[in-house]
């Protein structure tokens, strides 16, 4: 067995990127904390342990809004692991959300199968809004960011425009959808007070598959051999094209699932379910995605946790208001978050060469470690570079 | 003859903050980055703007005099939010996309949280009216007047005037010629003595300003001087991109490509006050996807033979060849 090498492991790539990750994140955290120190001093110290501790107490919670967040994490890293940005989760998130509905409302179907088929809509209007960039991208040569963007938009209007068209779904009085019959919900887990459902382990099955496609299947191999060179691995006889289509397909697949995990979730009162509000606005889901995928480098294992952590620390933003802040606060952590991990690398490279200048080259290992450096060489190092 | 002049009037004031923002994210590409943070550039000096006449411009008396100076006000402030975007882009060899997407989350949570701590809503309110029913002298020509100089904005004036200064800067001048080289063939620009780190710098500031100044004149000419964290700008930031694509980098084409998406979003809003169109009894929601599906017919017939700038989304390194 390979012995266990402390300065082996904390060079590895995996390693980089997970303290790459964690000093986006306390830099975005540190951020939120400013922010809140400025806004209302008196009451910041009081919000901020209620955003790092406040979802503790709503695990089940955590892990039920986590769920549609694996999902589009998913859905942005897997394009990403192709060089393809994918900003359109959210308009592939409500076309799911909306096929996953119709379903749910205008389908009689028997209770057994009913859910199942409306998640397998929900898949087939997310596969739908991600081909097209993807077709746009590989035959067209347009951008997948603008087109994806233009989509949100034209996905959202339509959407609403159909809800509101559609007399069975909306209740005008109430601007909102009407209940889904219970046969279209998803299984529950039997947590009591929590909307916690089959979902959640089926996002954890198929961030796995993921895995297992990307590192041991060809496909995934050209798809990342694309992603590194596109030119090298068109020379090499991958079918670029094609490939760009079909990543976009089930990018697009797993924000569509999101959506309809999310309207599918089943309701803590009986009778009810979730319901959705049209109102003109781009949902925030895929955004938040893009968060979920770049802290967790868009390795789909890592992709479940960090979803979870984005989930927890999103419950514990909501908890902050009763110290006098608004949840917005943590939308503001999270944009802080994805500023950084954009070059947290180059951050992470210039901490760890300060600190092994600081302890001196061999020192990383010694028992004494965490003894305080003598602060001044370091200093008079980094105003050299 | 009245709907020709209505939708002349209503056009006008939309197309110039997309018109100055697709001329911001024209100076960030050619100088070599990609701004796609302006949409949130645009809210951001939306809200500052709306601060400012909310707090002085309201009580100063003269609605115009409070306009430019709301104007500066967002100006700046759109400059300042750009320096975030530079130093990721230009000093840390950062994604820019990611940046730009950054920073398009992080000004909506920032709007929405300081708007509900301080002001008890989702926006900022302002009580004042820059409305011109009818400029004097100009606004009784005949034709002319109705289309132009009455039930207008002071906005659009200066909108055609920061064109011109544009098209000035971007062709005519030394700094414009080196903000190119920047954008096509770095190294080259570098090895005769442009400093390609300044110069990119120069490119996003000045789209900063124009993405914050658009952001303004958008909450002026669209949203009635008030500006909102939930609605946002809603997604000009992304059409003034898809404006400058279609308008190929080039500020004169540019200009007329705003034109024509603001010409198709006024017709989106006043489907109703159009007897044709309003006879044909097609959801208004149909009209609302017009200027997004446009842009995507248009980029479907434009980018095989883009004119995109060579280096643009490219970080430089003195170092690589």
């Amino acid at each position: 067995m390979k012995k266990f090498n402390l300065r082996e492991f904390t060079a590895s790539p995996g390693f980089n990127s997970f303290t790459a990750t964690l000093l986006a994140i306390f830099l975005g955290m540190l951020f939120g904390l400013i922010v809140m120190l400025a806004a209302n001093p008196a009451n910041a110290l009081e919000g901020f342990s209620r955003i790092l501790t406040g979802g503790m107490r709503r695990i089940p919670d955590v892990f039920y809004y986590a769920t549609p967040l694996i999902m589009t994490g998913l859905s942005v890293g897997f394009a990403f692991k192709m060089g393809m940005f994918n900003i359109g989760a959210s308009g592939q998130y409500t076309m799911g959300m909306f096929f996953a509905m119709y379903v749910g409302f205008m389908f009689n179907l028997p209770p057994a199968i009913h859910c199942f088929v409306c998640v397998i809509a929900g898949m087939i209007g997310g596969i739908l809004w991600g081909l097209i960039p993807g077709f746009f991208k590989a035959y067209l040569n347009v951008n997948e960011v603008i087109t994806s963007i233009m989509f949100n938009y034209i996905g959202m209007y339509l959407v609403d425009m159909l809800v509101q068209g559609n007399a069975t779904m909306y209740v005008s009085s109430k601007t909102r959808t009407a209940y889904l019959p219970a046969s279209a919900q998803l299984t529950s887990l039997g947590i009591k007070g929590s909307s916690l459902s089959v979902a959640f382990i089926v996002a954890i099955v198929i961030a796995i598959i993921l895995y297992v496609v990307l590192n041991k299947t060809t496909f995934g191999y050209e798809l990342r051999a694309t992603g590194f060179n596109a030119n090298a691995a068109t020379y090499a006889g991958m079918n670029g094209k094609r490939n760009i289509v079909i990543t976009m397909a089930i990018a697009g697949a797993m924000s569509g699932l999101g959506g309809a995990f999310a309207i599918l979730a089943p309701s803590t009162i009986a009778g009810s379910s979730m319901t959705y509000e049209p109102v003109n606005i781009v949902t925030q889901a895929g955004f938040t995605g893009i968060a979920v995928a770049l802290l967790g480098s868009s390795n789909p294992i890592a992709t479940i946790f960090t979803g979870i952590f984005v989930s927890y620390i999103y419950r514990g933003g909501t908890l902050a208001s009763l110290a006098g802040f608004k949840p917005e606060i943590i939308d503001v952590v999270i944009a802080v978050i994805i500023y950084f991990s954009a070059f947290s690398m180059v951050l992470n490279a210039a901490f760890r060469s300060k600190i092994s200048k600081a302890f001196g080259h061999d020192n990383i290992v010694k028992p004494n470690a965490n003894a305080e450096p003598d602060p001044v060489p370091a200093e008079a190092e980094s105003e050299e570079v | 003859m009245s709907v020709v002049y209505y939708l002349i009037q209503n056009t006008l004031p939309v197309a110039i903050p997309l018109l100055l923002v697709a001329l911001g994210g024209m100076f960030a590409e050619r100088s070599g980055v990609i701004n796609l943070a302006l949409e949130g550039t645009m809210l951001w000096g939306a809200f500052f703007g709306c601060l400012f006449t909310l707090f002085v411009g309201q009580n100063m008396g003269n609605a115009q005099v409070a306009l430019i100076l709301a104007a500066i006000v967002s100006a700046v402030m759109g400059i300042v939010f750009s320096l975030a975007l530079s130093f990721a882009a230009i000093n840390m060899s950062a994604d820019q996309t990611i940046v730009g997407t950054a920073l398009n989350m992080l000004v909506p949570g920032a709007v929405l949280l300081t708007s509900k701590m301080f002001f008890n809503s989702d926006g900022i309110t302002t009580n004042i009216t820059y409305y011109i029913k009818k400029v004097p002298v100009l606004g009784d020509i005949p034709v002319i007047g109705p289309m132009f100089f009455q039930k207008t904005y002071i906005t659009v004036y200066i909108g055609f005037i920061i064109l011109a200064i544009s098209i000035f800067v971007f062709y005519k001048t030394k700094f414009g010629l080196r903000l190119r080289a920047c954008g096509e063939h770095p190294q080259a620009a570098d090895s005769v003595g442009i400093n390609v780190y300044k110069m990119r710098y120069a490119g996003v500031s000045i789209s900063g300003l124009l993405g914050g100044l658009g952001g303004y004149f958008y909450a002026v000419g669209v949203m009635d001087g008030n500006c909102n964290g939930h609605t946002g700008v809603a997604g000009f930031g992304f059409l003034a991109l898809a404006v400058m694509i279609f308008g190929q980098w080039k500020p004169e084409k540019i200009f007329f490509a705003a034109l024509f998406f603001a010409f198709l979003r006024t017709l989106a809003y006043s489907v109703a006050l159009i007897p044709f169109l309003d006879n044909l009894g097609i959801n208004q929601a149909y009209y609302k996807m017009l200027p997004y599906v446009a842009t995507m017919v248009v980029l479907a017939f434009t980018s095989k033979n883009s004119r995109a700038p060579k280096a643009e989304g490219i970080p430089y390194d003195k170092g690589s060849r």
